[in-house]
């Protein structure tokens, strides 16, 4: 049940009881978060019902059309800025040419499913976040369960469903577009010509770099969606209550991208 | 059919809203709940479908403990219900009809042709026939309103609770509503449980009057008793609404 009452609870007698109950409560919360992501991802079953298929699409228009300017933009600026910050060092030991290889391989592990991640996170999932805050205030959850409509298949699954290949796909997008703007750097800062760049580039693209890149952005897609679901239901209080959900999704949000995707990398290398 | 024993409900905040409460609400009644703002009445409603729980006492509904029941058997008693939110609780996404469909296509097996025939007709009923296409957005608050009442017996339940049915209504769409639910129950047999401030509404249809005050419940009485109430809590709801003891509407005006 997503919809539930605080539990009422005599006032803690000592220290050690506040602190028990505080260690107590936070695994509780962590295990409803988990509870939310298993549940969807079991609905996912039904992902290819009508009302459902219709629902997943809807969604990944809205988490890939409609951030892709946002997306493109930071991409772009993301390979301009690797290329120049690591060109200016190659050029001392004049390996300039490298840079190419620099960038690509930075952009697939690391920076691709990195940027993509915060960027839907900061607008995709404060939406959802938001989105599903108010349905709770509004007590349209409520109205759900009453209809026994469970609120993880409805509006869960196919956010979860979209955002788990939609992450992967503006992954693989911004590090394409960042090695784009790293060859306009090289070329116009650097003095590297296109076709060195790009020599260098592919030669160090690796299969493993891009699959690992990959994974990690499929990881943040479940965990966007699992934050910023978990901290909508988890809204009361009113339009406060919102802002604070969608404010704690993001911030949720980047440090779960930043320690997960440290910890994915360590795993493969 | 929904027994209230012993019910207390008392907020994390230490709020005790509801004191104690017991009383029953028969078969194929209409059974109006009134009393000043925050006395409970929705806490009381949401308690009978389980969107709350009792800190003590039972609410059982038939031979069926909601308070206590879990997971399927929880579900089962719920699909006994209709339930009409004070704040309508349309999803914000969707048009008029799709929301009205909702229910039934997601726990029917009915085809689109059967769908659009009885969302169609539940949403005649509340009067909202040409507002299909609208988003619940672009409603008044009491076209949003019917639209939520439309959505709760499009289903046929057997029980509909109504959160102020008619309020934000004019008295023309009140009336038409009210004999929409006096209708239900007597064609359908359909248990009704009315929280309303709106008393013309509740001495029109109900067939008994609880009146709720400081987490009690102070009275139940059928309207033709509630009307002569000595209760000083029920005579100024009277009072307000210029309803006297000599009866309705009669001439009492300053
Ligand atoms: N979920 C909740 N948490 C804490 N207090 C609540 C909650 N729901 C209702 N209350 C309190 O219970 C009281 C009765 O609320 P309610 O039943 O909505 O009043 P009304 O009779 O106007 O419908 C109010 O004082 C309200 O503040
Ligand atoms: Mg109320």
């Amino acid at each position: 049940m997503i919809v539930r009452e605080p539990p009422v609870r005599e006032p803690a007698r000592s220290a050690v009881q506040r602190l028990g109950r505080r260690v107590f409560d936070i695994l509780a919360e962590v295990g409803r978060a988990a509870m939310i992501c298993v549940g969807a991802v079991a609905a996912m079953r039904f992902a290819f019902t009508k009302r459902a298929r219709k629902d997943i699409v809807a969604q990944m228009h809205f988490c890939a059309v409609r951030s892709l300017p946002v997306v493109s933009v930071v991409a772009f600026f993301i390979g301009m800025i690797l290329a120049l910050q690591i060109g200016i060092e190659l050029r001392v030991y004049n390996q300039e040419a490298l840079t190419g290889s620099a960038v690509m391989a930075s952009m697939l592990r690391e920076m691709g499913p990195f940027m993509s991640g915060l960027v839907l996170a900061a607008s995709v999932g404060a939406a959802m976040a938001a989105q599903v805050g108010t349905m709770m205030v509004n007590e349209e959850i409520a109205a759900l369960e009453i209809m026994d409509i469970d609120p993880l298949r409805f509006l869960v699954m196919p956010r979860m469903a979209a955002m788990a290949v939609t992450v992967p796909m503006m992954s693989f997008y911004t590090c394409a577009l960042g090695v784009l703007g790293g060859a306009v750097v090289s070329h116009t800062q650097l003095a590297v010509p296109w076709a060195t760049y790009f020599q260098n580039a592919m030669d160090f693209a690796s299969t493993k770099a891009l699959w690992v890149g990959l994974f990690k952005a499929f990881l943040f897609g479940f965990i966007i969606v699992t934050v910023s679901c978990y901290e909508g239901f988890r809204t009361e209080h009113g339009a406060v209550g919102v802002g604070r959900a969608t404010r704690q999704s993001v911030v949720t949000n980047f440090l779960l991208i930043l320690i997960v995707g440290y910890f994915v990398t360590r795993l493969f290398y | 059919m929904i027994r209230f024993e012993h019910v207390t409900k008392v907020f994390g905040s230490g709020k005790r809203v509801l004191d104690d409460v017991s009383y029953e609400v028969e078969r194929g009644e209409i059974f109006t709940i009134v009393g000043p703002s925050g006395t409970g009445k929705s806490v009381s409603l949401k308690h009978m479908i389980r969107l709350l729980s009792p800190t003590s006492g039972r609410v059982w509904v038939g031979d069926d403990c909601v308070s206590e029941a879990e997971g399927r058997e929880l579900s089962r008693i719920r699909s006994r219900f209709g339930y009409l939110f004070q704040s309508a609780a349309l999803l914000a996404w969707m048009d008029v009809y799709d929301n009205v469909a909702l229910p039934l296509r997601e726990k029917t097996r009915l085809t689109e042709g059967e769908i659009e025939f009885k969302v169609r007709d539940a949403l005649e009923k509340v009067g909202l026939g040409g507002e299909g296409a609208s988003m619940p957005s672009d409603l008044s608050g009491g076209m949003q309103k019917r639209a939520g009442l439309a959505r709760a017996i499009v289903t046929e339940p057997e029980i509909v609770l109504y959160d102020e049915p008619t309020s934000g209504l004019d008295p023309v769409t009140s009336r038409r509503i009210d004999e929409l639910i006096a209708d239900l129950s007597s064609r359908l047999g359909i248990t009704s449980v009315v929280v309303t401030h709106d008393l013309h509404s509740a001495l029109s249809i109900s067939t008994r009057i609880a009146m709720l005050g400081g987490g009690k419940v102070l009275s139940i009485e059928p309207p033709s008793a509630f009307i002569h109430s000595t209760l000083p809590q029920a005579r100024a709801f009277l009072e307000a609404q210029y309803i006297t003891r000599r009866g309705a509407w009669e001439a009492n005006r300053p």
